[in-house]
């Protein structure tokens, strides 16, 4: 038990299958079609700047919606009797379970022309084409991951002790100050771990904007997937630079949400 | 008081309509006689072309095979790495873990990838193409890291007297291993492997980069049906893995009850 020895298969293992695929896709970044180093790979990857900075506006405003919907929902659960939130924490992760392409799909044949909806809405006089816009992949974003959002903002409310509560009524806090005093702050590190379930995999989606969205709605994803077959050394580019914006966002929430949980 | 309850059922019910209703409708069109949204009646005949379809069942089967060959695997691995890993000190495990949790920060896409890029060149030059093998390697890699992130905090709880106690009377290394360290820290293993299982199952980004041309699991048969949209078989395949799901779901559900019961009695 005191040995270091078993842990040297997996390292070896991470070493290979990890660290030399990632020092690829660096050394592919920099270099041109013929193998000399060269910054054009990026100068190719700014072409697609505006793509890049869409997707990550795409992911701001899901994950923002996201905590939106998921933040009374979790409160509710966590009010609620220990039976009843497990029943809840069920009903959440079962949808959690199906591919999430069988679950963007459904969103298709929801609205799709002639779908159901298209046709309760052309019912009532109407008309609207209801895919193939920014707003539809946002809404296939939601669908995705509320419940990466939910979930870890209900584990941190549901362990707020009753006692505290009590004690802000006791002092004369109304339910609004218990809220903002007591609740809130309390609640900001599931917030936080929730923001970074949402915004990575949302950021760095793709098959969503192909499915939902129109041809301007191509998110930095399927950029990634479509040049990567042709141009290895631009896609590496756009890896590389998808990757370090992640990283340093990370970064940032993990002082911010360490900085939010000490004061 | 009141108010409040009522406003609060109303937006979990809504809620629960935004999350369900999608899935339902889907499993709702599994049953109609047409090909399209416009109901035509009820049949079965999705569900029979389902299991005569011999691509799906093919596919179906080689996720099967691969989550269990790959979460096995990793299961070992990375317990055996947890073990090893916990004796490191300072910057060195430091370093590890945080090495280690790459593949769970990264982007799948560019896990997805860089794999890619590897198997391509070594296919180059070492002859191969990308399939099956490739597939259970790079699931494999990115199981293990869950396995070490649910074995490790066991590790960390566990009284390291209780394995000193066991060598104190006569067992050795390998015997006060498999005697007392292992049942101590089985309940991480056990979600260790449950986790690389599902992720398995479930994988669609990264084994579509390293699948090569003729691999097929199931999640990339849904990727081919559902983005050419050609038959509704897709949507009784949908409902089927719903109800596996639910099943699953309400069976660990009850277990958990079960188990809280029995708790509460001793």
């Amino acid at each position: 038990m005191k040995s270091r020895k078993p842990s040297i298969p997996y390292l070896i293992w991470m070493v290979i299958f990890t660290l030399i695929p990632l020092v690829t896709i660096v050394i592919y970044a920099f270099t041109d079609k013929q193998g000399n180093f060269s910054f054009e790979p990026f100068k190719n990857a700014f072409f697609y700047s505006n793509v890049f900075f869409r997707s990550l506006w795409i992911a701001f405003l899901s994950c923002l919606i996201c905590i939106l919907l998921a933040y009374p929902m979790a409160y509710i659960m966590s009010r609620c009797k220990e039976r009843t939130q497990n029943l809840f924490v069920m009903l959440i992760t079962i949808p959690m379970w199906m591919n999430f392409l069988l679950r963007i799909y459904a969103w298709v044949i929801l609205l799709q022309n002639n779908g159901p909806i298209d046709m309760a809405l052309s019912l009532l006089g109407i008309n609207a084409n209801l895919m193939g816009n920014a707003g539809t992949v946002v809404l296939g974003m939601v669908y995705e991951f509320l419940p990466f959002m939910i979930l870890p903002i209900y584990t941190v409310m549901s362990k707020i002790d009753n006692n505290l509560i009590e004690a802000a009524q006791d002092l004369g806090s109304n339910s609004v100050q218990i809220f903002k005093k007591v609740i809130f702050p309390l609640s900001v590190p599931g917030i936080i771990s929730g923001i970074t379930m949402v915004f990575v995999p949302a950021a760095s989606t793709f098959l969503v904007a192909q499915y939902l969205g129109g041809t301007e709605d191509i998110m930095i994803g399927d950029i990634i997937d479509k040049i990567f077959w042709t141009d290895q050394n631009t896609g590496s580019a756009i890896s590389l630079i998808l990757m370090v914006a992640i990283l340093i966002l990370l970064i940032i929430m993990n002082i911010f949400g360490d900085e939010e949980a000490i004061s | 008081m009141k108010k409040k309850n009522i406003a609060s059922k109303i937006y979990v019910a809504l809620l629960m309509l935004f999350l369900y209703m999608p899935i339902a409708v889907l499993i709702f069109f599994s049953f109609n006689d047409g090909k399209t949204t416009v109901w035509k009646g009820f049949t079965l005949k999705w569900y029979v072309e389902l299991f005569n379809d011999n691509a799906i069942m093919q596919s179906l089967y080689n996720t099967l095979i691969i989550a269990v060959l790959a979460s096995v695997f990793a299961t070992v691995l990375g317990t055996m790495a947890a073990i090893g890993i916990s004796n490191f000190k300072g910057f060195k495990r430091t370093a590890i873990q945080n090495a280690s949790n790459i593949p769970i920060i990264n982007p799948e896409i560019v896990t997805g990838v860089s794999l890619m890029l590897m198997f391509t060149l070594l296919g180059v030059a070492f002859n191969f193409e990308m399939g099956f093998w490739t597939v259970l390697l790079a699931h494999i890699s990115f199981c293990t890291p869950y396995v070490i992130l649910s074995v490790m905090p066991r590790i960390r709880r566990m009284d390291s007297h209780i394995y000193e106690a066991a060598l104190d009377l006569g067992c050795n290394q390998w015997q006060a291993f498999t005697k007392v360290v292992i049942h101590e820290i089985m309940p991480g293993i056990i979600s260790g492997f449950l986790l690389s299982f599902t992720y398995s199952l479930d994988d669609f980004v990264i084994t579509y980069f390293t699948r090569g041309s003729k691999f097929q699991t199931l999640p990339i048969q849904i990727y081919t049906m559902t983005h050419k949209r050609i038959s509704p078989k897709i949507n009784a395949l949908s409902a089927l893995l719903f109800v596996t799901i639910l099943v699953i779901m309400i069976a660990i559900n009850i277990k958990d009850r079960k188990s809280a019961k029995a708790k509460g009695l001793e």
